[in-house]
């Protein structure tokens, strides 16, 4: 109804890298967001909500043939959800490197989000890492390279 | 005529009429009658605490057995009421204390209930036997136990999603041992954990016992020592159901379930592990209710057990059933009354579950006797809900909430509006309606037309201007409940049906165009109405008249203007120092 039709759209503002049109890409994320921001909507009530859901996620590790799955509700945060991948792979460390950026750890943990983007696990607050996380991913630090998480460049 | 008709005779056909609607027409018919009715009339339903208060209460009704009393409107439940609102039940639980000693039953529901006023009722009633609390905050454990401690003729305590301070799990022992008359515990709302032998010892002792429903706390192992002290359980909810798989559990619980004769309705299933579902095969077909809106399971699983309940009639889940188990409920549930699908995930745009329009098609095609449906989804359309209005012409109540604000029909991008406008026109008997989705003024326009039974009616993200809001209160005559959010309704409407407000119970609008200068008026002109906005923005002085305010609460009452509102509350229109005493 308003002045979409009208050529206008070049003149709206928008928050984005320019040329980068993205106009169906943004407003498909603005969309999934958009529910999330209306106090009240969807009326589910209150009680209902804070029900824990299980949220598994799968998880993949460099060299490991085997995928396994995590349950992100049962982590209360970062340094939890790092000791349970080293409980489930052995990756030793992990949990801090999240946390400190330390390049201590061998390995490196990161995460499809849900616009399919491969993200550095840790980041984010955690409550928005446990709804945007699809699946997770344990890499060996020196094949990294190419993702510039490194502080210092070799 | 009246004269020749003895008083005894007129009080015993009285007492058969236990519906408050009958009661308050037999009231109005004359001064005998009147008289008569509120001499025997020991039931009292008060659906706005606020439109009447204890002292009128009392001077009108001498012997009250039996109170029920609601606070906060209905959308305090979406977090749409600030806290501090009102709705307190301790001023009124004084005034019964002192005029009813042998008041036996308190029902509340969104009231702010403290441990002081459970403290006073648990000393004042020596005969008190129910206390069901709905939705309502602000006591503590502190208060149940001395419900526990002192209520020794108690039947009922029942706990429905109430936000208790959880201290311990102690209160429940203290329930003296000598206490055997318990017909019904629900603490499904509670978070600590009970002392288990204390449970066991109490169930054990109360051969009455018909409904039993746990917390989480209390382990599935544990289910089956609870249930064989009692096989005679009619409504049992589970607490956490959740358990590594063990052969000898598995049967353990099986067969306790099988013994459970009676057995009619279920609940709880939090966290479920399914391969523990099936053992609840063997009553299945005994099941008249269910409610799986906790288990957090697929499709396969859920639609295995509905599928065996022949005798169903009412289905409480989530939208992890999807469309096939839908199906199922269709095929399987021929007794099915009502139907309520709760989303797993409200607050994400896009789901893997695969629950559309077609499931609620489907059930409403193969349930001929559904007449109540509360389904929340992602998708719906015209069509859908033109076959569904003519599926089930007795639907009473059909409340739809499409996730996404203002979405359209997704076949044809069209507003919602003849949809939900043959709801309204094939179902006579509809009393209760939400909508939800792309609406224009039209579908005000059928409801206006059409909807002469509405009872109650819930908008939001609707409509386009003040006509929509107009059709709706000039056109519903049996309207008492409307609650409206960000909808483009103003003033208009508002004032040119002012003395409509006064056949109803309630209106509440939110995110609107309503005036502080229209509620101003509205609030002088109506001296039965309260006009309460709600308006939390701290420069809220010095917003011009005919600025929108945040929030409205109108709503009929014989009690004038209330004192014990939060500073973010104004009475509009009522001199502060003046009461509106017109009892």
């Amino acid at each position: 109804m308003g002045p979409q039709g009208l050529g206008l759209e070049i003149t709206e503002l928008r928050l984005g890298l320019p040329g980068a049109g993205g106009g169906g890409g943004d407003e498909r994320s603005e969309k999934k967001r958009n529910v999330n921001t209306v106090v009240g909507w969807p009326p589910v009530c209150l009680y209902r909500q804070k029900v824990e859901r299980k949220v598994y996620v799968k998880v993949s590790m460099d060299g490991a043939p085997i995928l396994r799955k995590v349950d992100l509700s049962c982590c209360k945060g970062y340094l939890e959800l790092g000791m349970a991948l080293e409980k489930l792979f052995g990756c030793y460390g992990i949990g801090e490197a999240m946390n400190e950026e330390s390049e201590s750890c061998e390995y490196i943990a990161i995460y499809e989000d849900k616009d399919g983007d491969w993200m550095l696990v840790g980041d984010v607050p955690w409550a928005m890492f446990t709804e945007t996380c699809k699946r997770l991913r344990i890499k060996r630090r020196s094949y990294s390279n190419g993702i510039g998480l490194h502080r210092t460049n070799n | 005529m009246t004269s020749s008709f003895p008083e005894e005779v007129l009080e015993h056909v009285l007492s058969f009429l236990t519906s408050q609607t009958d009661r308050n027409a037999v009231s109005l018919v004359c001064k005998t009658w009147y008289e008569t009715d509120r001499w025997c009339r020991n039931r009292i339903f008060v659906g706005n605490c606020y439109a009447v208060n204890p002292r009128i209460l009392i001077r009108r009704f001498p012997d009250v057995k039996s109170i029920e009393l609601k606070g906060k409107p209905h959308f305090a439940d979406f977090n749409l009421v600030p806290e501090g609102w009102g709705g307190y039940v301790y001023p009124w639980v004084v005034e019964l204390a002192r005029a009813y000693p042998s008041l036996e039953e308190i029902r509340l529901k969104r009231m702010v209930v403290t441990d002081e006023s459970l403290e006073m009722v648990a000393k004042s009633f020596n005969n008190f036997k129910v206390l069901v609390l709905s939705s309502c905050e602000g006591f503590s454990t502190d208060g149940l136990a001395a419900i526990a401690a002192n209520c020794r003729n108690l039947r009922v305590l029942d706990l429905r999603e109430c936000e208790v301070e959880d201290l311990s799990g102690h209160w429940l022992s203290h329930f003296p041992d000598s206490f055997t008359s318990l017909e019904s515990l629900n603490m499904a709302c509670l978070v600590s954990e009970v002392s288990f032998s204390a449970l066991e010892r109490l169930v054990a002792r109360s051969p009455n016992l018909k409904t039993l429903k746990l917390n989480r706390t209390v382990p599935l192992e544990k289910l089956s020592t609870l249930l064989k002290r009692a096989p005679q359980l009619v409504d049992f909810g589970t607490g956490a159901y959740s358990a590594e798989f063990r052969p000898d559990v598995y049967s353990s619980l099986a067969g306790v379930f099988s013994a459970c004769k009676n057995l009619k309705s279920l609940s709880g299933f939090w966290d479920v592990t399914p391969a523990y579902l099936p053992v609840i095969n063997n009553v299945c077909s005994q099941l008249t209710s269910l409610n799986l809106s906790y288990a957090t399971t697929q499709s396969p699983d859920l639609t295995k057990i509905v599928s065996q309940c022949c005798n169903l009639q009412r289905l409480v889940v989530l939208d992890y059933i999807e469309d096939t188990g839908l199906n199922t409920v269709s095929l399987s549930c021929k007794d099915l009354r009502e139907l309520v699908v709760f989303p797993s995930d409200p607050f994400i745009g896009d789901v893997d579950v695969q629950l559309t329009e077609h499931g609620l098609v489907a059930v409403s095609e193969g349930c001929s006797k559904l007449h109540s449906i509360l389904y929340f989804c992602r998708q719906m359309s015209n069509s859908a809900l033109i076959q569904i209005s003519k599926n089930c012409p007795n639907l009473t109540c059909f409340r739809l909430c499409i996730i996404e604000p203002r979405a359209p029909d997704y076949q044809t991008l069209e507003p919602l509006d003849t949809g939900f406008g043959s709801i309204v026109q094939n179902c006579q008997h509809l009393t209760r309606l939400s909508m939800s989705g792309l609406l224009t003024d039209r579908v005000f326009e059928y409801i206006g037309t059409y909807a002469k039974n509405l009872d109650m009616l819930s908008i939001a993200f609707a409509g386009d201007s003040d006509l929509g809001l107009h059709y709706v209160l000039s056109g519903c005559d049996r309207l008492r409940k409307l609650e409206i959010r960000d909808c483009p309704f103003g003033d208009k409407a508002l004032l040119a049906n002012a003395s409509k407000l006064e056949r109803m119970r309630s209106l509440w609008m939110s995110s609107c165009l309503v005036s502080f200068g229209a509620c101003k008026l509205l609030g002088r002109k109506m001296p039965g109405l309260n006009v309460e906005v709600i308006d939390e923005r701290e420069n809220v002085n010095s917003i011009p008249e005919y600025a929108p305010v945040e929030k409205v609460y109108i709503y009929r009452t014989v009690s004038g203007q209330r004192f014990d509102a939060p500073d973010f509350v104004r009475i509009m229109g009522k001199d502060k120092d003046a009461v509106y005493n017109l009892s």
